[in-house]
Formats: C-alpha cells, sequence, structure tokens
C-alpha cells in the first residue's frame, strides 16, 4: 500500500474530479489539493458543441459536481490558477504569481489545448473547448452570419450540424477527402459527408485552406487550396487539439504525445496522469494510446487513484466514443487503425443504420454502430475477445475500406 | 440505495447496462436507458455504484439509505 498523504491533482475538470473523487470512495483521508485554471465551477465539455451550442441547455445544466459534491470532497481547491512548472525533484508543483504547492503524488490531468492556425487571431474566428468558447460562439452564430468551419473532425461536425439546426449557410473544410476520415476511414467517412449534404451543409473536403481573407483585423473569408475563395463572417477553427503539458517543459518527464505513462498510467515514480493528457501502453490492444475521450477520461481516472493508492494494475480499457449529429447518433467501441478491414454486422451502411466491425491482424479491433446503441453493446464484446477476423460471419465483407 | 436515471441527460453509451443489466436497460429505439429496478438489492449496489460513477452522461444520481 502506498502510504502518501498528500496528493496534488492539476487540472480540475472531467478526469482531475474523478482522480479526487474516486479517491475518497476507496477510503483516502489524507490531504487533497485540486488545481485548475478555469474560473467555472468544473463542467462536462460534449455538450458544448451540442446542446450548448444549440442553445437547448442552459450552462447550469453541464456542472460535473454540485457545490455540495465539491465541499464534500474535503479538499483543497485551486480554481482559476494555474501551475506553470514542476520541480520533481523536490516534489512542487509551481503555480502563476510565484507560490508552489508541495505534493506526495501528483496526478497530471490538464487535458488538451485546440490547435490553431494563422489567421485564428482574428475576429469573427472562433475556437471550441471551453465554456467561454462556446457561449461565445454561439452568441455570434445568433447573428445570422455565414459561416465556414476549418476541420471534419467530430468536433467541427458537430459544429457545422449545430449552425445548420440554426438555419445558417454553413461550409465544411478538410483536406482529407472525407470527414472523420481519421476516426473511421473511408467509407463511414463518405457517410458523414452525405450526411452533411442532405442536411444542407456545402461539404467541401480534399480542399485545405490558404489564407485566412480579412478587412481591418476582422475575418471576410477563406482563400481555399483550389484557388477557390469563399465569403464568411465567422469561421470555426476545429484542427485538432494538442496535449497542454507546456507547463512540464523541463521537468525531466518524457512528453512525446502527452504524458507518457507506462501500461499502469505512471509518468514517473509518484507521478500519474490521466484523460486526454496521458499517454499510456494499452496492454489489451498491445499498443500506445492517447485518448481524446469523455469515458476514458472517467475510466483512466479510476485506475490513477486505484494505482496510487497500491493496487498498480494495468489499465487495459475497451475505448468508447461517441458523437451526435443531426438525428445521427455515432458510437464506437475499441480502435480503427488506418488500415482495416470493415464488415457489416447488422443493418445497411446506406440505411445509416448499422454496426460495422473493423479488423485489423486478423482479429476484430473496433465496432462502430450508427443509430444502433442496442446492437452495439451486445457485439463490443468482440472487441473484448479480440474475435478472429474469420470467425464474424459478415453479412458483406469490404475489404481495403480505408 | 434510491437510484435516479435522468433519461433527457443519457447519450444511450450503454455503461450502465454493462455494469449492472438487471437494474439497468435500454429502449431499442434509441438505446435510451431505462431503469428497471429503482430500489435494488443490496447485492447489486456495487454495480450501481460503478454504473453511476462510470457514466459519461452523469445520468445517474443514487441516494443511499
Ligand atoms: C466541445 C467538445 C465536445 C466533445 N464531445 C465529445 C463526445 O461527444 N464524445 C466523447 O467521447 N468525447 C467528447 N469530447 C472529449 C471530452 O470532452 C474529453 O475527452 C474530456 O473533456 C477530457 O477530460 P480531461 O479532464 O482529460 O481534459 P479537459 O476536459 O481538457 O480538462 C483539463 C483541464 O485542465 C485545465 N488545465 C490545463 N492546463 C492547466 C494548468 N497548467 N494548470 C491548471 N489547470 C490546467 C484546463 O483548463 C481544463 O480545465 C468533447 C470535447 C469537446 C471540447
Ligand atoms: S451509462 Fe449513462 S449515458 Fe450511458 S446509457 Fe446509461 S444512463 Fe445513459
Amino acid at each position: 500500500m502506498n502510504t502518501t498523504r498528500n496528493v496534488v491533482i492539476v487540472g480540475a475538470s472531467v478526469a482531475g474530479l474523478t482522480t479526487a473523487v474516486t479517491l475518497r470512495t476507496l477510503g483516502y483521508d489524507g490531504r487533497l489539493t485540486l488545481i485548475g485554471d478555469e474560473p467555472h465551477t468544473p463542467y462536462d465539455r460534449p455538450p458544448l458543441s451540442k446542446q450548448i451550442l444549440a442553445g437547448t441547455w442552459e450552462p447550469d445544466r453541464i456542472t460535473l459536481r454540485t457545490d455540495e459534491e465539491l465541499s464534500a470532497l474535503d479538499a483543497e481547491l485551486l480554481f482559476g490558477r494555474s501551475a506553470t512548472g514542476l520541480d520533481i525533484a523536490a516534489g512542487r508543483v509551481l503555480l502563476d504569481g510565484g507560490d508552489s504547492v508541495s505534493y506526495g503524488s501528483l496526478v497530471i490531468a490538464t487535458g488538451v489545448n485546440p490547435c490553431r492556425l494563422p489567421g485564428t487571431d482574428l475576429a469573427g474566428v472562433h475556437l471550441l473547448r471551453t465554456l467561454d468558447d462556446a457561449l461565445a460562439l454561439r452568441a455570434a452564430l445568433l447573428r445570422g452570419p455565414k459561416v465556414a468551419v476549418v476541420g471534419a473532425g467530430f468536433l467541427g461536425a458537430e459544429a457545422a450540424a449545430a449552425a445548420r439546426g440554426m438555419g445558417l449557410d454553413v461550409t465544411l473544410i478538410d483536406p482529407r477527402p472525407v470527414p472523420m476520415r481519421r476516426q473511421f476511414g473511408d467509407r463511414v467517412g463518405a457517410l458523414v459527408g452525405q450526411l452533411h449534404q442532405d442536411h444542407g451543409v456545402s461539404v467541401r473536403c480534399g480542399t485545405g485552406v490558404n489564407q485566412f481573407l480579412e478587412i481591418d483585423g476582422r475575418v471576410t473569408g477563406l482563400e481555399l487550396t483550389d484557388g477557390i475563395k469563399l465569403d464568411a463572417d465567422l469561421v470555426v477553427v476545429a484542427v485538432g487539439a494538442a496535449p497542454a503539458t507546456g507547463w512540464l517543459r523541463g521537468s525531466g518527464l518524457l512528453l512525446t504525445n502527452g504524458v507518457e505513462c507506462d501500461a499502469t498510467c505512471r509518468a514517473a515514480p509518484g507521478v500519474y496522469a490521466a484523460g486526454d493528457v496521458a499517454s499510456w501502453h494499452n496492454s489489451h490492444f498491445d499498443a500506445p494510446m492517447r485518448l481524446e475521450h469523455r469515458l476514458n477520461a472517467t475510466e483512466q481516472a479510476q485506475a490513477v487513484a486505484r494505482n496510487l493508492l497500491g493496487e498498480e494494475l494495468p489499465f487495459a480499457p475497451v475505448p468508447y466514443f461517441w458523437t451526435d449529429q443531426y438525428d445521427a447518433r455515432i458510437q464506437a467501441y475499441g480502435v480503427f487503425p488506418a488500415d482495416a478491414d470493415l464488415a457489416v454486422l447488422h443493418g445497411e451502411l446506406e440505411n445509416r443504420r448499422f454496426v460495422a466491425a473493423y479488423g485489423h491482424r486478423g482479429r476484430v479491433v473496433g465496432v462502430l454502430g450508427w443509430n444502433c446503441p442496442r446492437e452495439l453493446r451486445k457485439l463490443r464484446q468482440l472487441v473484448v475477445d479480440r474475435a478472429p477476423w474469420s470467425s464474424i460471419g459478415a453479412q458483406e465483407c469490404l475489404t481495403a475500406a480505408w | 440505495m434510491r437510484v435516479t436515471l435522468h433519461q433527457d441527460k443519457c447519450v444511450a453509451s450503454g455503461q450502465c447496462v454493462l455494469a449492472a443489466q438487471d437494474v439497468f436497460d435500454q429502449r431499442d429505439e434509441d438505446g435510451v436507458a431505462v431503469l428497471l429496478d429503482d430500489n435494488p438489492p443490496a447485492e447489486a449496489h456495487d454495480d450501481v455504484r460503478h454504473a453511476a460513477a462510470v457514466c459519461p452522461a452523469l445520468a445517474i444520481t443514487l441516494a443511499e439509505s
């Protein structure tokens, strides 16, 4: 049993808070400090690009814990404070303003920051990561602008759907040939593109952005790589995110793709990482992994709390991710390597109601459901079992799906 | 233990059913969770606590008696 009596957690969103809650649930009664740089009571992010953008939920619906639950944690809550450095030899986290906090065990849960493009600083250009970002974007959309979304990953696709839901003129741009290709490949990506087209979005996949056009510091449009100039009063930049590890530079921790950890999510003796910022070896897939998924932030934080208290077991989950766009709910268990095969197990791709399996090196490594939550849940077992690809009895086998 | 399920928050992830299938199920049409037993027996409590802790939409709340 680890005898730590002084746990400090940096990052007070879902991964950080879940670590704190789990530690207390497991009976840890030592000192607990939670440091987060956002001024708000911790809140959940998935609704930001869905109900908050659409205006169907007020922000108070997305708080992760009530004030009573937060105070029941019996933790020192340093909200609105940033960690600026880490001194591992001294066991100290440095804070903005020059003071510091010492720790016996440290949990890093600082998530990711959205990537920027040259032009992101122009008025009328929006990023989408925080509650303030979502509220600012919602307010700007209400003015009825012509919208361009740069990046057709899940975030850009959800933002485009929300803007179309408000009846706006929307263009979705991505250099890859179809939306969400990096997540799910060409076949399913093409269906996402079709979904957006059917809802009236102008989908320009296969073209990048050459430059942002502006007048007096305000965006007026985009020049695309195919030479076309597109008018836009509002541009959403959703081109991925990078682990928030700037404050850890020089600490000695390995920061190749986020905080590099072993299979138990430990980065160094007494130092752990959880959530979007953490890269670890997932022994179920025998592969390095860093996930930007809501459920993973919870599950990894729970594993870190247990391991910090001495369990020291590998964290080997089957990842789960979902996205909502219009009336489509796409859900996925497992991993989706770029050279995977695809087989439809239930329903039909064209009807946009199906479950598909992804096969890699002779095993089922992922299952994806489109408006089929119950069937998908049952077929998840194939990924848990790493079922042989030859055994799944596919109705339709599509090789070279990518 | 009293279980409350907030269906308006549920994102149909099915995690609660994986954790405690005697207490939760999912609707056929949209996968939204349904509560089978709002006062589960003691032997199910750990599983239900796990379901509430893992739900990615924070749609399950528990009142422990
Ligand atoms: C708009 C949006 C929609 C999403 N939708 C989905 C979805 O539909 N499905 C899904 O599976 N996932 C979704 N996700 C992803 C999911 O929200 C993330 O995986 C999850 O929030 C990760 O939690 P985290 O605690 O690891 O990181 P974060 O939520 O990023 O939290 C990290 C916290 O640390 C703080 N921080 C950073 N640096 C410092 C520092 N130096 N000092 C102090 N504090 C610091 C940050 O401000 C932040 O509050 C979505 C994400 C976004 C942004
Ligand atoms: S775990 Fe939560 S989100 Fe998932 S089906 Fe159950 S109640 Fe709904």
